[in-house]
């Protein structure tokens, strides 16, 4: 079983998981760099334009954010569940949990479709037309579209990976004992901390 | 286990990289990490061809002081092309991708990279950068510049900024691939006995330089992707008119692109040590020391970015800072030029074609780092700034220093990849032609840029013709020089001596295995008892007429 999974240029299954997950947490530092940028470009315009911030961070919808938090930590919970399970050779379980971690990451989506929507239709997207006139407005929410755009896409990058797993796993043409399993376990996290962070920014901002 | 269940396990001869299948799939395919080297050579080759035809285009209209075959906007675009061409798609991936790819396993004794799949992904991401980049050029060029400053980039520029930078971005995820697969190659396959402080320098150097791509290429990821978000959805991220800070751009682009100018020059470095040691067949002198300088020149350089802005009006205590920090990684940098001088001092120094690359790159990048000084120094930075000063500086460290180094190890590693010996009068004739051309090329800039000539312009007063004539006259000589080692290597390859495993009687793991290397690198895994560089007794130098011999080559030299 455990031949399968072993890859070239490695020897020993142990050496190769050892490989997956540092190098994956090599990656997650670059991702981390990555939002930092985003994140540094929100300090110094939100320094700039304080009233205009704060204005606009108003006018995000906080029960949408709210639950998507929720949504989203127990997508994490999820996977480390399915990540538990596949150490202990535990195949049903470890199917399940990451068909609900693929089930949640899909209900985040979704619920962030429904938000952009929303935002769409209270013209919150920046240029002709903006809703808010205070200056600075329109830059919160070029940060809120960019910064929600792309963790989006990091969500739907993991979903896709997940959603292998769970077909490679089913078919059983991935052992359980795959370094792949931990690596994407890292990855989908990764996505829930920058969550975690960007919803005090984005959400919390300008309610008291 | 016994003498012969080894030799049952292992063979004891194996078909080369070169024989392993030859349809072009068996490449396009191949996860091999030479072959994936042998790719990114060819397609590195070609876009420096790109870029040097813009430039080529270029020098020819300045001869002319008021230009003479093209306009206005088909100068800006060819010199944006010979930017964005030569920054990202030859000088980032130049010597990481092609010699580290090859040689970074076969210098810690490992059969490949950690991840050999996504080795060959990072090509296919740089070569859909660089179509995406070439599609910007074909549709009608960017005349932004290579460096995309707002609000020009974002507001004003009618140009296809949208597909370059896009193309920049996608390459970048190549960038990073490149960089993980090095770093957990390096911990974590180095064969038995290679203890971190004993790994050959040009590894360190590429674990320095990995350590840079990983960390500073997102952060040109997002600054583009802010670009691209401004001038494809309007998001009014750096336009002043909606409170946004073009500055801000600044700060981040030169954020990943100063040290991107560490991600040209580590590499550099590393095979310069390789190339001097074997041809003054002198252990390095202080190890421990150039190591440390690598890493400090690394990490130094994430905290200079500011030296590019001393005259956008940033805060002149930043300002002050930047400029210190500036000549704080100038000393690494020193440290390393003074030991391979010493690495020289009682060596029996032989010129074969790598070591004239790689004296002439000790010579041109200890110009470019001194003309560095001067730019690091804020009241001359004032007079100097976007003059020809600062393009002469850069193309000391990135052309002198860093191509220089890409063909020092091109002709020291080549019997290694090929198993082939290139001609060695061509090759030395090519070295001091390139030198040569170089020099004549970019020293009467610094003279115009101290004399005021600002960059980027396509007219210029007559009273700088004379150094516009000479600078393009040296760069006549330049292409002459660049032409050649195609022709003699390609000839090499057809009618070429066999060069055997080790002809210039170098130290290091590659040299112990076949030429040109089978496709898991060794037959039976190494193990090594002793540090790298080890042409003589420590602590005393090599006696004349007691050389090391150079097996391959039998005629006296």
């Amino acid at each position: 079983m455990s031949a399968a999974a072993l890859r070239e240029p490695w020897t020993r299954l142990s050496r190769q998981r050892e490989a997956a997950t540092f190098g994956m947490w090599v990656f997650l530092t670059s991702e981390l760099l990555f939002f930092s940028g985003m994140i540094l470009i929100y300090a110094a315009c939100r320094y700039l334009q304080p009233a205009g911030f704060l204005a606009a961070a108003r006018e995000t919808n906080v029960w949408f954010g709210t639950i998507n938090t929720m949504v989203l930590l127990t997508s994490s919970f999820a996977m480390a569940v399915a990540a538990q399970a596949g150490d202990a050779k535990l195949r049903r379980l470890a199917i399940a949990c990451l068909a609900a971690t693929v089930a949640l990451g899909l209900a985040f989506l979704t619920i962030k479709g429904f938000e952009y929507r929303e935002d769409i239709h209270e013209h919150l997207l920046p240029g002709a037309g903006f809703a808010i006139a205070t200056p600075g407005a329109q830059l919160f929410f070029s940060v809120y579209w960019v910064m929600t755009g792309v963790h989006a896409i990091h969500l739907s990058i993991g979903i896709a990976l997940v959603g292998r797993l769970i077909l490679e796993t089913a078919r059983r043409e991935l052992p359980l004992s795959s370094p792949e399993i931990q690596a994407t376990a890292l990855y989908w996290h990764l996505v829930d901390v920058i969550w975690i962070i960007l919803y005090p920014l984005l959400y919390l901002g300008g309610r008291s | 286990m016994t003498a012969a269940a080894y030799h049952d396990e292992y063979p004891s001869q194996a078909n080369s990289y070169l024989r392993d299948g030859h349809s072009l799939w068996s490449w396009l395919a191949s996860t091999d990490h030479k072959r994936i080297a042998i790719l990114y050579a060819i397609s590195i080759t070609l876009f420096f061809f790109v870029g040097a035809v813009a430039i080529a285009i270029v020098r020819v209209e300045l001869v002319n002081p008021n230009g003479q075959f093209i306009s206005d906007d088909t100068y800006n675009k060819l010199f944006t092309l010979h930017g964005i061409v030569m920054v990202w798609f030859f000088l980032i991936p130049s010597i990481p991708n092609t010699f580290g790819n090859f040689l970074l396993p076969l210098m810690i004794g490992a059969p490949d990279v950690a991840f050999p799949r996504l080795n060959l992904f990072s090509w296919y991401l740089n070569i859909a950068g660089g179509l995406f980049t070439l599609y910007a050029v074909v549709a009608g060029g960017v005349d932004t510049g290579w460096t995309f400053y707002t609000p020009f980039s974002t507001m004003f520029s009618n140009s296809h900024v949208l597909a370059a930078a896009a193309g920049v971005f996608v390459a970048g995820f190549g960038s990073i691939a490149t960089g993980v697969n090095f770093i957990v190659t390096v911990h974590m396959l180095r064969t038995r006995g290679m203890i971190w402080f004993r790994l050959p320098l040009f590894v360190w150097s590429l674990y320095a330089t990995s350590l840079v791509l990983v960390l500073a290429t997102p952060v040109l990821a997002v600054t583009l992707l802010l670009v691209i978000a401004e001038r494809w959805f309007g998001f009014p991220i750096f336009d002043p008119t909606h409170g946004g800070d073009p500055l801000l751009f600044q700060h981040l682009f030169w954020f990943y692109s100063h040290p991107a100018v560490y991600i040209m020059i580590l590499p550099a470095m590393g095979v310069v040590t390789e190339v001097i040691t074997c041809f003054a067949r002198r252990r390095v002198f202080g190890y421990t020391f150039m190591v440390y300088a690598m890493v400090a020149i690394a990490g130094i350089g994430f905290f200079v970015w500011g030296h590019h802005m001393f005259v956008s009006g940033q805060s002149p205590y930043a300002s002050l800072i930047f400029s210190f920090l500036s000549f704080v990684v100038a000393v690494p940098s020193a440290i390393k030029v003074c030991n391979w001088t010493a690495t020289l001092y009682r060596g029996q120094i032989t010129f074969e074609a790598p070591m004239l690359y790689a004296l002439g790159f000790i010579g041109l990048f200890t110009v470019g780092g001194l003309t560095g000084l001067f730019l690091a120094s804020i009241p001359i930075d004032v007079q100097v700034h976007d003059t020809y000063f600062v393009v002469a500086h850069f193309h000391y460290i990135m052309v002198g220093g860093s191509v220089s180094a890409f063909f020092a190890a091109l002709h020291f590693w080549w019997p290694k990849i090929t198993g082939k010996l290139y001609d060695e009068a061509w090759a030395r004739f090519a070295a001091i032609l390139m030198f040569f051309g170089f020099n004549f090329t970019f020293f009467p800039q610094f003279l115009l840029g101290y004399l005021g000539n600002p960059r980027r312009y396509h007219v210029y007063p007559p009273e700088f013709q004379v150094y516009h004539v000479m600078s393009s006259t040296g760069a006549s000589v330049l292409a002459a020089a660049y032409l050649l080692p195609p022709i003699y290597l390609i000839w090499s390859l057809l009618y070429g001596k066999r060069s055997g495993d080790n002809p210039w009687g170098a130290t290091g793991l590659e040299w112990t295995t076949q030429s040109p290397p089978p496709t898991h690198n060794f037959l039976a895994p190494p193990s090594i008892e002793t540090g790298p560089y080890e042409y003589h007794e420590k602590g005393e130098a090599p006696e004349a007429g007691l050389r090391l011999p150079h097996p391959a080559q039998s005629e006296p030299r």
